[in-house]
């Protein structure tokens, strides 16, 4: 097992590590989640854990934070074994974790958010009042600033994710999980959050950061130890490591990182969208008058943060929505308000949350594998659903798409994130169609599996066909597309040519600058 | 299928989640059961033995044991159809009683149709019905979003009340204060089965068991072959698994909920077929005696396939029937000993189906993964 340092100091005090975690295995029935997995935590630092989906990273954290035990191994905080059994064990000890998704009760407000299970007393307003001092406390001290009084559902995700924080330093953590923390945050919030954590760090606190993200890892942590198949293949100090080092590192092989792909040559316009807009049930805007146009053999991106309508576009656009003003002409072809037909008429569409959306979890494969085509005739035998056929089918697919394991009968949430994702992909682009729209593509997806969606992708645009993307991930943006629209507040706040994208100008526009609205916005 | 299960019981093979675990909890019911035995102070042993013999130990029995199970069938392919659409159809009693209006209406006013027609219109008679009386509760479900629990046990109630109100006044027999109609015309009663099988030269002993038992079991291959080998089947089962997903799949929910609840009222008012035309050959007050109800416990028990479903009917049926014999030998022990034996099975078997699976996963894993 390649340990770099086979942790030697164990006296109690200030040698010893903030966290240690001695060969922990833990299974899952046939899943090996930990296999004999140690890791040693220096006090006062940012020690990020990286890995694809399915390494175990999220497993062993939760070992830590006392939601599973542990099979085998033993815990040490601060020098001193510590038998964790539950979270309130984790708590006592002094770990603190921030969930990936928040655990927030929303009607209620930030400071008492912060004083759930600890009100201190059977009436609230000493304890209250004793988070309101601690509270201002924290925020001089961490630049943790939140309003005390605001529910905590009316507040922005990175002022959410800060309250979460609060609740952990409250109890006194001195050890911080964060998992995947910058999944919903803006690039601007997302700085603040690592300005918060090297602050953290430097008042003696210390940082666990999960993340598949290797641009964060460089940025903001001490130390990385990367994990892979439920084991920990490598420790590196970060100033010492590269990106394709750790992301070779996590997936065993060389990745290519940067997605290779030859000048648009664009063609006709398959898909034009022109001052469409789109309101929500209650009746509340969400697209508001947005035109533009994607050509065969193009990759258009669109950008922005979570919320600023770019799920609701690609929505309307694949008919799932209704439209309230505009028109979508898809091959020239005005598309009506009715939904069924996009698909005979060429329309894929990957939607963003494939565990909702894309496919039907409890269904075998290959019945999620027909999912929208499953009147075709090709699948049909004397007027009754002809199995056989449509497993040979899912089986090409499979194979096509490098799904695994390529077994159709299997139950679709039995496969992995990235496998599930592959076969949307299959089912959607098998058909050849002339416009696909791609939303997340490669969300939870792992570092191996994104790698090959990326040269599918850009394989359609060189087919011909012409794709809409809509993705969190900024670098995915860049990477892929030819031309880059920004959304903000339902409207196109900017439109950049790939080639002009960059970080900086992409944020401020996600972030609203230069729009009009938020020019009124400021005043 | 795939050799491991997901959801609560993930990780155990497929046979322990098909086989062992409701094996177990029905185990586990039935321990339960002998200690409230042993409490009322008799031998558990020897109840069991009577049970078992009044249910399974001569023709007859088989034959009741069978009638009852036939009503169970029905009943519980009505609610594991709605459950392959994500609904809970708490209505299949009430579904089961209009059916018999149909039954009854057909049996009634077209008696002048011959054997081989009128009961073909009485099986459209109880479909029909039955999937009316489902309609309204789905109709509301599917375009108001009215929680079919709620509307559906509602509708139990009008039915009970609508049928009293006909059955006293507008359908009972001319001259007598009996709540039940006009006997049927002898043409419009279902053959048992002794004399059906009589007839072919097999002879069996007589029961009330009839030729809704057969159509049982094609109902029960009939909803198989639906479920699974359509695509309507696939497009209900799409949109109860996951309604985003069918609706991004270019299925409609609503529709859907209509499509399952239409069906399942059907399957329901099938019940009345063998109850009315096999037995009673007449309308009575509440012939339906909580067959509806128990259908949730078959269905959940059969775990929503329809073989499942077979075989939870015949559990059901021999509680049934090796119950009532039960409380002839042993004084002490009551028809009540039934419901608390069947209570049981299903709080075990259903709301508590995976309790063993933590000691059940340990167990088998422990030894598989060595």
């Amino acid at each position: 097992m390649p340990f770099p340092e086979e942790p030697r100091n164990t006296a109690e005090g200030a040698g010893a590590p903030a966290v240690e975690l001695r060969r922990i295995d833990k299974r899952f029935g046939a899943v090996h989640a930990n296999r004999d997995v140690s890791l040693a935590v220096a006090p006062g630092t940012i020690h990020g854990i990286v890995g694809e989906n399915g390494a175990g990273k999220t497993t062993l954290m939760n070992v830590l934070y006392g939601f599973y035990r542990a099979d085998r191994g033993e815990i040490r905080v601060a020098g001193r074994a510590v038998a964790i059994g539950g979270s309130q064990d984790a708590i006592a000890a002094g770990i603190g974790m921030v969930h990936q998704h928040f655990m927030l009760v929303d009607t209620f407000t930030v400071a008492e958010n912060v004083i759930l299970g600890v009100e201190g007393g059977a009436l609230l307003a000493s304890g209250t009042e004793r988070a309101r001092r601690e509270l201002a406390r924290l925020a001089r001290e961490y630049a943790l600033e939140v309003p005390p009084d605001a529910l905590a559902g009316d507040l922005p995700v990175g002022l959410q994710q800060r309250v979460e924080i609060l609740k952990a330093l409250y109890r006194g953590a001195g050890v911080l999980i964060l998992d995947e923390p910058t999944g919903a945050l803006t690039p601007p919030e997302a700085g603040h959050l690592f300005r918060i954590l090297r602050r953290l760090g430097a008042q003696g606190k210390t940082v666990i950061l999960i993340t598949h993200k290797l641009r964060e890892i460089m940025a903001v942590t001490d130390r990385v130890s990367v994990m892979r198949q439920g084991r920990m293949v490598a420790h590196r100090d970060t100033a010492g490591t590269t990106i394709p080092e750790l992301a070779e590192l996590m997936v065993g092989r060389r990745v290519l990182l940067r997605v290779e792909k030859g000048p648009a040559r664009p063609g006709r316009e398959l898909l034009a969208v022109e001052r469409l807009s789109v309101h929500d049930p209650r009746g509340a805007p969400r697209v508001r008058d947005v035109s533009f146009t994607v050509r065969a053999g193009e990759i258009v991106g669109i950008a922005g943060v979570a919320g600023n309508g770019q799920s609701e576009l690609l929505e309307a656009l694949a008919g799932l929505r209704p439209v309230s003003g505009g028109r979508i002409l898809l091959a020239g072809e005005p598309v009506g308000s009715g939904r069924p037909g996009l698909r005979r008429r060429g329309l894929a569409h990957v939607p963003e949350d494939r565990r909702r959306m894309g496919l039907v979890m409890p269904f075998e494969a290959r019945e999620s594998a027909i999912l929208g085509y499953h009147d075709d005739s090709r699948y049909r035998r004397a007027g009754l659903l002809d199995w056989a056929a449509v497993s040979r089918d899912t089986a090409g697919k499979m194979s096509a798409f490098d799904v695994r394991p390529a077994e159709p009968r299997r139950i679709t949430a039995a496969f992995s994130g990235g496998n599930q994702q592959k076969l949307v992909l299959a089912r959607e682009i098998e058909r050849d169609p002339l416009v696909l729209l791609v939303g997340q593509p490669t969300r939870g997806v792992d570092v191996g599996a994104i790698e090959f969606i990326h040269r599918r992708l850009v394989a359609m645009r060189a087919a011909g066909k012409a794709i809409l993307l809509v993705s969190a991930e900024l670098d995915e943006i860049m990477g892929l597309s030819d031309r880059i629209l920004v959304m903000y507040g339902g409207s196109i706040a900017g439109e950049l040519p790939a080639g002009r994208a960059t970080e900086q100008a992409l944020g401020l526009l996600m972030a609203g600058a230069g729009t009009r609205r938020a020019a009124r916005g400021a005043r | 299928m795939s050799a491991v299960a997901t959801g609560p019981a993930a990780g155990l093979p497929r046979w322990a989640v098909l086989a062992l675990l409701p094996g177990l909890n029905l185990l586990a019911a039935f321990a339960v059961s002998g200690l409230v035995v042993v409490l009322i102070g008799e031998n558990p042993w020897q109840v069991v033995r009577i049970l078992v013999w009044g249910a399974f130990g001569f023709e007859e029995a088989i034959g009741y044991t069978l009638f009852y199970a036939t009503n169970f069938i029905f009943t519980g392919l009505a609610v594991a159809v709605a459950f392959h659409c994500g609904l809970f159809n708490i209505g299949g009693e009430g579904q089961a009683y209009v059916g018999g209006l149909g039954v009854a209406l057909v049996c009634l006013h077209l008696d002048f149709l011959p054997f081989a027609l009128i009961v073909p219109a009485a099986v459209a008679g109880a479909a029909l019905f039955g999937a009316a009386w489902a309609f309204v509760p789905a109709w509301l479900q599917a375009r108001r979003g009215s929680h079919i629990v709620i509307t559906t046990i509602m509708f139990n109630f009008i039915a009970a009340s609508v049928m009293v109100y006909l059955l006293v006044n507008v359908m009972a027999r001319p001259g007598s204060m009996e709540p039940e109609t006009r006997g049927f015309a002898p043409h419009a009663y279902l053959p048992p089965m002794h004399e059906a099988l009589g007839a072919v030269g097999i002879e069996i002993a007589a029961s009330p068991l009839n030729l809704s038992f057969p159509w049982a079991l094609l109902c029960a291959a009939g909803v198989w072959l639906f479920l699974w080998h359509t695509r309507a089947g696939y497009r209900l089962r799409a949109a109860g698994a996951s309604p985003a997903a069918a609706l991004y799949g270019g299925i409609s929910p609503p529709r859907q909920v209509l499509v399952a609840m239409l069906v399942s009222g059907a399957l329901a008012g099938f019940m009345s077929l063998n109850e009315l035309m096999g037995v009673q050959h007449r309308l009575v007050l509440e012939f339906t005696a909580g067959y509806g109800f128990a259908g949730i416990a078959v269905a959940l028990m059969g775990r929503g396939h329809p073989a499942g479903v077979v075989l939870a009917s015949v559990l059901f049926g021999a509680l049934y029937q090796g119950g009532a014999e039960l409380a002839f030998e042993v004084p002490r022990i009551t028809r009540d000993m039934v419901v608390v034996i069947q209570g049981l099975v299903i709080l075990f078997a259903g709301a508590l189906e995976f309790m063993f699976v933590p000691a059940l996963r340990a167990a088998l894993l422990r030894r598989v993964g060595g």
